[in-house]
């Protein structure tokens, strides 16, 4: 029997929202087939809400692969679990989150389990004649592009924020996977993890941004941006100039050559909208660009424009959110 | 030590993309390509190594690519302008990069057997942000994979990096030979000196034939982004009720 199985990383002792979005995904790939879901868990141990959790989103079944070599995260120990499950279960159809490790494990799998690759996908693939097709981002959110392929196994890697997580409940069967990792896949050491601001949202997850540019002035007047980001409970981003010159930190700096987003809402402050900057955050649902400059590029591809002060505008907008929220909270 | 830094030739930052007629590909009239500027890292990164130990560390650039009809689409041109941040030679594959898989496999031919310490990659390119050919060389080449490295230092053979991950970052090691893609922060970019440019216009560079493989994943055709329309003005005295639609639209 045959089925689509989806990589359910863990994260933190958690499932995330990548995984709920790649599980939403499967599920929907795998009605539109008459496949079941099997959902992978690799780790040292399964989190508790395991069942419940991956029920929900619509897996059939659970297949662990558990190993006390598998904490910390080795990308290779991964890839080299998931490439023998395939292998050994002959499954044709992977999913795996476009998150950071996923990003690190799926170009493993593809040589390992001799697959075709499609990265950072939208939609669900289609069929399409002898294969499947699929839609992605390219030229940095400059155009799309539908990709193809025929070949078998095929695995496609999900574009964060690019589907809603949806609830599809069942209760999984459950079964262990039996894997432990060779030396060779183990030559990397992680040492420590150093974490950033844990009380924010990552900055690829967060459903709203609030971000900031030289527009700003100098790094003592964030404290608007941060009191914006607050009551939205957004994450915050910069242009690369205020990373360059040090007003934020860079895991900040959206753009071509920094971080890729596509929130719900992406809020850009006293930015100019450089091609650059687009080129990270075009593909926002939507914009709301704030700047005192009714010729900036960003009013272009807005959505929402005030044409003002920042300085005046933004807290003027936080007070006007605070209020709303403190009006229709139950 | 050896290091290969592998290069994509890519539209300019500031070119506004558009596609031929029938979609099948980018409309090349008028592009000027640069080199992917995440490989800008990894060149940069090399060019200190370089710089650090001139005689024991040698670096290779290599590109999979065609040369296009104009001189701002020459891969030849571009592999030469990293030879001039000091680097010793440049390969190009002579062949259209159809697809991940197929380039991964150029390069990894290529690499094979000739004993790279270190084989560095940007995170992504900029025209189809893929993240994938560094992953298929080492797993290819059977070596480690560290990818979004934000640093790395080599001491007795062994590396010391980190990597960017969610929310935060790790610190790791891992023994030579290994493979890496790069993020912002593994060097500051450089641009070439007025000798370096001269010193690299007789550098070696080899073009090389590729082997015969089949790609896996092709482009039926690309889509530009939707159009969008005017956006909706919102006067200072009218912040309630953008808040208010924010609210109902679900965003807020
Ligand atoms: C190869 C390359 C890669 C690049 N990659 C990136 C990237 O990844 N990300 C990125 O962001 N940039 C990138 N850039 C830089 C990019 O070209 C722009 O220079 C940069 O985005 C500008 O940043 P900014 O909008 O903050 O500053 P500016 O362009 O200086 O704009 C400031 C804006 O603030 C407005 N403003 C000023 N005062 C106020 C006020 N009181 N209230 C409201 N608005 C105000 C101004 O009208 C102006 O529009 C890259 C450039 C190159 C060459």
């Amino acid at each position: 029997m045959s089925a689509i199985a989806v990589w359910a990383e863990v994260s933190e002792g958690r499932y995330k929202k990548p995984t709920l979005e790649a599980l939403t995904l499967t599920r929907q790939w795998a009605d539109s087939l008459g496949l079941p879901v099997w959902a992978v868990v690799i780790g040292k141990e399964l989190p508790t809400d395991s069942q419940q959790v991956l029920g929900d989103y619509g897996a059939d079944r659970l297949i662990s692969i558990l190993d006390p070599q598998l904490e910390p995260f080795v990308n290779s120990a991964y890839a080299r679990a998931l490439s023998e499950l395939i292998q050994q279960k002959a499954i044709r159809y992977i999913v795996i989150p476009q998150s950071y490790n996923g990003r690190a494990v799926a170009p493993l799998v593809a040589i390992w389990a001799d697959a075709a690759l499609f990265s950072g996908i939208i939609g669900v693939p289609e069929k399409e004649g002898e294969g499947f097709k699929a839609r992605r981002i390219a030229y940095s959110n400059k155009g799309f592009e539908w990709v193809y392929t025929a070949h078998l196994p095929l695995i496609v890697t999900l574009k964060a924020n690019a589907i809603v997580p949806a609830k599809n409940s069942r209760t999984p069967e459950q079964e262990s996977f039996s894997f432990s990792p060779k030396a060779e896949d183990l030559r990397l050491k992680p040492i420590r993890v150093e974490k950033i601001a844990t009380d924010k949202v990552p900055l690829t997850e967060a459903e709203i941004v609030v971000s900031g540019g030289r527009g700003l002035k100098g790094p003592e007047n964030w404290k608007i941006i941060e009191e914006l980001a607050q009551v939205l409970g957004a994450a915050t981003a910069c242009s690369k100039p205020v990373a360059d010159i040090g007003w934020r930190p860079h895991h900040e700096h959206v753009g071509q050559t920094g971080i890729q987003i596509s929130p719900n809402l992406y809020v850009a402050i006293g930015i100019s909208g450089a091609i650059q900057h687009l080129a990270g955050v075009a593909s926002s649902k939507n914009i709301l660009v704030i700047n005192n400059d009714a010729e900036a590029p960003f009013f272009k591809v807005a959505d929402y424009g005030i044409i003002g002060d920042a300085f005046e505008v933004v807290p003027r907008l936080t007070e006007a959110i605070r209020k709303y929220k403190a009006q229709h909270s139950h | 030590m050896k290091v290969l830094c592998c290069v994509s030739h890519v539209p300019d930052t500031t070119t506004r993309i558009q596609f031929t007629p029938d979609g099948a590909a980018l409309d090349r009239t008028g592009v000027t390509f640069i080199i992917n500027p995440y490989d800008d890292f990894v060149l940069a990164r090399a060019a200190e190594l370089k710089e650090k130990s001139p005689t024991t560390v040698q670096v290779t650039v290599l590109c999979v690519g065609k040369n296009g009809a104009s001189s701002a689409d020459s891969v030849d041109g571009n592999l030469r302008k990293a030879l001039a941040l000091g680097l010793d030679e440049a390969v190009r594959i002579d062949a259209e990069a159809k697809d991940a898989y197929y380039v991964a496999r150029q390069i990894a031919a290529y690499a094979e057997g000739k004993n790279y310490d270190l084989i560095m990659f940007g995170k992504e390119s900029i025209d189809y942000n893929g993240s994938q050919v560094p992953g298929m060389v080492a797993a290819l080449l059977g070596l480690p994979f560290i990818s979004y490295a934000t640093s790395i230092t080599i001491e007795n053979g062994k590396a010391h990096l980190t990597r960017e991950i969610t929310g935060g970052k790790e610190v790791l090691e891992c023994p030579l030979p290994l493979v890496l893609s790069a993020q912002k922060g593994l060097a500051e970019w450089r641009i070439p000196n007025v000798r370096g440019i001269m010193q690299a216009k007789t550098k070696p560079l080899h073009v090389l034939p590729p082997v015969e493989i089949l790609p896996r994943v092709r482009t039926l055709k690309h889509e530009p982004p939707p159009p969008k329309g005017a956006f909706k003005k919102i006067e200072l005295d009218q912040i309630d009720q953008l808040v208010e639609e924010l609210a109902n639209k679900g965003l807020i």
